[in-house]
């Protein structure tokens, strides 16, 4: 008997984890195009590192029908995306719009690179001097010498 | 200087910038809101169910907005605060109460104290998403033209209220 109200109790619970996949009609197929690739743009501002598309948090849910119903009114993709940066900043979108303020997320990382090409080359360049003028000449004849050498062994 | 050095004072900006950004919560967001009017809602109040509130009607006045619900654990820590908040200072405050049911909330309030000139009740969440509220509790400062001019994300402590909301509220009553 106990393991019987065990195994009805599970039944229960595993039809509340069902009931929270939510069926969605759209009028046309574009339309439910454009809700996948909405909702998997923005980010769930509660969980951080998931979408609103994957996330059960409460707001995820909220967004989603949000979502959901400004597309069945008619509205554009930016008109959404604009809904939703105005009320919850560039951080909701997963590749922010380039403006002052995210300026330096998009051009940083160029910036970091171009740097750090500047800095390689440098280095290279500068190794290079340093190998050619520390020879003195009876250094540059050792160093022939050697060569020589080598190049008879190899053979 | 010595070249030598480069490689370390990079690293060492490096180190200082990434450590401010661990002293910073990831989880609080800058809002969008400050410095824009106040969004619009018109919703029940929740004590009474007959009569509705809107932001339009706190015009001319300074005002203070705060997202609550009884399911928030810490708005129960927060709501003390608010309590002596509202014994101590002239303040207009105003609840939003989110995604909570009626019954639960009005309870919440006879039990914790009421310190809210009145609480509208926003059962479906919409104007939650209106404000951009992602975690309550949240406290918003309306100034007398309706412009938003702070917004405190989470429980609100004693020293939030004494040295940032009501100075900034004395400040607007003044404009």
């Amino acid at each position: 008997m106990k393991k019987f109200i065990i195994f009805l109790s599970l039944l229960v619970s595993l039809s509340v984890a069902e009931a929270s996949f939510e069926v969605k009609e759209f009028n046309t197929p574009q339309q439910e195009q454009r809700y996948k690739k909405l909702t998997n743009e923005f980010r769930c501002v509660v969980c951080q590192n998931q979408n609103i598309a994957d996330s059960n948090a409460a707001l995820a849910k909220d967004l989603r029908k949000q979502v959901y119903n400004m597309i069945i009114a008619g509205k554009s993709d930016d008109a959404i995306l604009e809904f939703m940066v105005a009320r919850y900043g560039d951080f909701v979108l997963y590749r922010p719009q380039f403006n002052s303020t995210t300026f330096l997320l998009w051009v940083g990382p160029f910036i970091i690179f171009i740097i750090g090409l500047y800095m390689l080359v440098s280095f290279i360049r500068q190794r290079k001097k340093v190998v050619v003028t520390n020879l003195s000449s009876n250094d540059k004849e050792k160093l022939e010498q050697l060569l020589a050498e080598d190049k008879d062994k190899t053979k | 200087m010595n070249r030598a050095l480069l490689p370390l004072l990079a690293f060492i900006v490096l180190v200082v910038f990434l450590g401010i950004g661990l002293t910073k919560d990831p989880r609080k967001l800058p809002s969008t809101f400050i410095g824009k009017t106040a969004p619009m809602f018109t919703l029940p109040l929740l004590n009474e169910r007959t009569k509705t509130f809107s932001p339009t009607t706190m015009l001319g006045k300074v005002w203070i907005l705060n997202v609550w619900a009884s399911w928030c654990v810490s708005c129960r820590a927060e709501h003390q605060v608010l309590n002596s908040m509202v014994s101590a200072n002239k303040v207009n405050l105003i609840g939003l109460n989110y995604k909570d049911e009626v019954t639960d909330a009005q309870r919440w309030l006879t039990r914790h104290g009421n310190p809210y000139q009145l609480s509208v009740s926003d059962v479906e969440g919409l104007a939650g998403i209106e404000w951009g509220v992602y975690g309550v509790p949240e406290t918003f400062v309306m100034d007398k033209k309706g412009i938003v001019r702070l917004k405190h994300t989470g429980p609100v402590s004693n020293k939030d209220i004494a040295e940032e909301i009501i100075p900034l509220i004395k400040q607007l009553e003044k404009e």
